[in-house]
């Protein structure tokens, strides 16, 4: 891997797709064997073995892309944080099952209407690649909005740790609705999503959910920003030292 | 019918091969007897993701990750028709997990040890799911219906777990002189316990005559080791291997390897619980079964509720 300052603007959205779906699909593999049932640990394992499989599409585009010799590895391997761009909220840690859920609620229903749209993107390749994750995303979507109406209606515990869960995420967002000049570009060239068009859906959809879950929309409307420019929480750092650390180990070997 | 009139049909469905099926008559020790193994190896393939799961978010590349990942979740999937099998015999799932994370059952040793490199990786699928796949494929005809069943599902899995493991060893033999040390280093470790993955010796074997005369069993503990030994060690040699075993020879008369002796204080220690991960492994169950403690109590209260709500909607209507 070379070592890019900055990138094409196709490039750029490309890897913000390839690092979303590669960063959350690490952080739910986290789960694997550690679930809170059974079925559930096999749901978790399904949906980090659709997101790491979205993130693969994605990472052999921007390889491709990126060409001089580049593959999905080097570029999923050999980035550094600065070079990541993730939004925020998927890097944020597992914690409880609770949190788990509200980050992929969020995450999920930005990514429903947004790869929705993708799906109408004039580059060929991304148009294929959101057609064919949106049948899994769709899934993704009903299992988040599932658990968290049946945490947020459980117990008073679980509504507790939910309601925490959403005003502890709530903060990342923003990022994924709130065009920069990259998400501008790609719109006007008819490759990128409009993120202003899809922005009330998500919104509303995610007040419904919420709603039918007995929790509340935090009132503080404060979003942290910078994941998808490449300025990450310290999280990152930690996620890429185990992803990476074979490849950093030993160089330019056949696994 | 008279207790020994079942006993009679029972032993004779035994004897035709017919299969036993769940609510048929059956005698209480057979019935203990499947219980305590079904449980057991469902509670392995549970326990058995942990090692495995360790190298999730370390795997080398994208494509080793996502097989790693789909070969865990596979184990996860045994260890729930496992447990239905189980079930079927009148023990619940719960009472199984209980026992597993009271330390009172027990599972396969094996998963007692550590994965320190990524070739464990590969030697667990070639040897463990190997091992595994030698135990297993004689239970596809044990006496009991649901329990075959279960095996036939699960061996086709679990042979291609195999194929997969030796093939992370055949990639790592042809590498770097960094991966094949790596490769050679986990063979060297895995080696004996998988041998120990098929239990004691025949002769110090306890349960093992009763279960053969019932065909739960099918074939011995001795017979099957030797089985594997036969089938593994050309495979090591085939990509330059060497197991760690200076009493290893082909012995012309009996068309097998002959083996040396197995270290038993250690595997009866690593069954009593002072193998290197035992405590870790049981640890990160109770772990886990605490705190989805609150998960599973919610997800109870919300389906009380709405059977209750669609019980008042059905009033009204
Ligand atoms: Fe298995
Ligand atoms: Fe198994
Ligand atoms: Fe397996």
């Amino acid at each position: 891997m070379r070592a890019y300052t900055s990138y094409e603007p196709l490039t750029e959205y490309v890897l913000r797709c390839a690092d979303n779906t590669l960063v959350l699909g690490h952080r739910i593999s986290e789960w694997c064997g550690h679930g809170p049932i059974l079925e559930q640990d096999i749901a978790l394992t399904n949906m980090a073995l659709d997101l790491l499989g979205q993130s693969r599409m994605y990472l052999k585009y921007a390889a491709e892309l990126l060409g001089h010799e580049e593959t999905e590895d080097s570029v999923a391997f050999l980035r550094d944080a600065m070079q990541f761009r993730n939004s925020l909220l998927v890097e944020q840690p597992n914690g409880d099952f609770a949190h788990t859920i509200v980050r992929s609620l969020i995450f999920d229903s930005f990514h429903y209407f947004f790869s929705e749209q993708l799906i109408r993107s004039k580059d060929q390749q991304l148009a294929d690649i959101a057609a064919k994750s949106l049948k899994e995303i769709t899934y993704h979507r009903k299992f988040s909005s599932e658990w968290s109406i049946r945490l947020g209606d459980g117990t008073e515990e679980s509504n507790r740790r939910m309601q925490t869960a959403i005003d502890d995420l709530w903060r990342y967002k923003g990022e994924l609705l709130t065009p920069d000049e990259i998400d501008n570009e790609m719109k006007e060239k008819g490759i990128g999503v409009d993120l202003n068009l899809i922005a009330p859906s998500v919104d509303n959809y995610l007040s419904q959910v919420l709603s039918r879950a007995n929790l509340q929309l935090p009132q503080d409307e404060f979003m942290q920003k910078g994941g998808k420019q490449g300025l990450h929480s310290e999280h990152l750092g930690y996620i890429l030292a185990e992803l990476q650390f074979m490849q950093r180990a030993y160089p330019g070997l056949n696994w | 019918m008279s207790e020994s009139s079942m006993l009679e049909k029972f032993e004779d469905k035994i004897k035709r091969e017919v299969k036993i099926e769940p609510r048929e008559w059956m005698p209480d020790a057979y019935r203990k007897t499947l219980v305590r193994q079904i449980s057991q190896h469902a509670h392995s393939e549970i326990v058995g993701m942990l090692p495995e799961a360790n190298w999730i978010t370390r795997a080398p590349s994208m494509r080793r990750k996502v097989a790693l990942l789909a070969k865990v979740q596979d184990e996860a999937g045994h260890g729930l028709y496992l447990y239905s099998a189980a079930e079927t015999l009148g023990t619940s799932r719960k009472e199984m997990v209980d026992d597993l994370l009271s330390g009172k059952a027990k599972y396969s040793s094996i998963f007692n040890y550590p994965t320190i490199t990524w070739a464990d990786i590969g030697a667990i699928g070639w040897l463990v799911d190997g091992a595994a796949i030698m135990n297993q494929v004689p239970l596809c005809r044990t006496s009991y219906g649901p329990y075959a069943r279960a095996m036939v599902r699960i061996c086709k899995e679990e042979s291609f777990h195999q194929r997969q493991g030796y093939e992370i060893m055949l990639t790592l033999a042809q590498g770097s002189e960094e991966q094949k040390a790596m490769a050679q280093d986990a063979l060297d470790r895995w080696w004996w316990p998988s041998l120990m993955m098929f239990g004691p010796s025949d002769k110090d074997s306890k349960h093992s005559a009763q279960s053969m005369a019932w065909k739960i069993k099918r074939k011995s503990n001795d017979e099957l080791r030797q089985n594997f030994v036969d089938a593994t060690v050309p495979q090591a040699r085939l990509i330059g291997l060497t197991i760690p075993d200076p009493d290893l020879k082909w012995n012309e008369e009996r068309g097998s390897y002959d083996f040396g002796e197995i270290d038993w204080e250690e595997f009866w220690n690593v069954v009593k619980g002072n193998g290197p991960c035992n405590k870790q492994r049981l640890d990160a169950r109770n772990k886990a079964h605490e705190e989805g403690r609150w998960v599973r109590e919610a997800a109870l209260a919300f389906a009380e509720k709405q059977a209750k709500r669609k019980s008042e909607k059905e009033q009204v209507a």
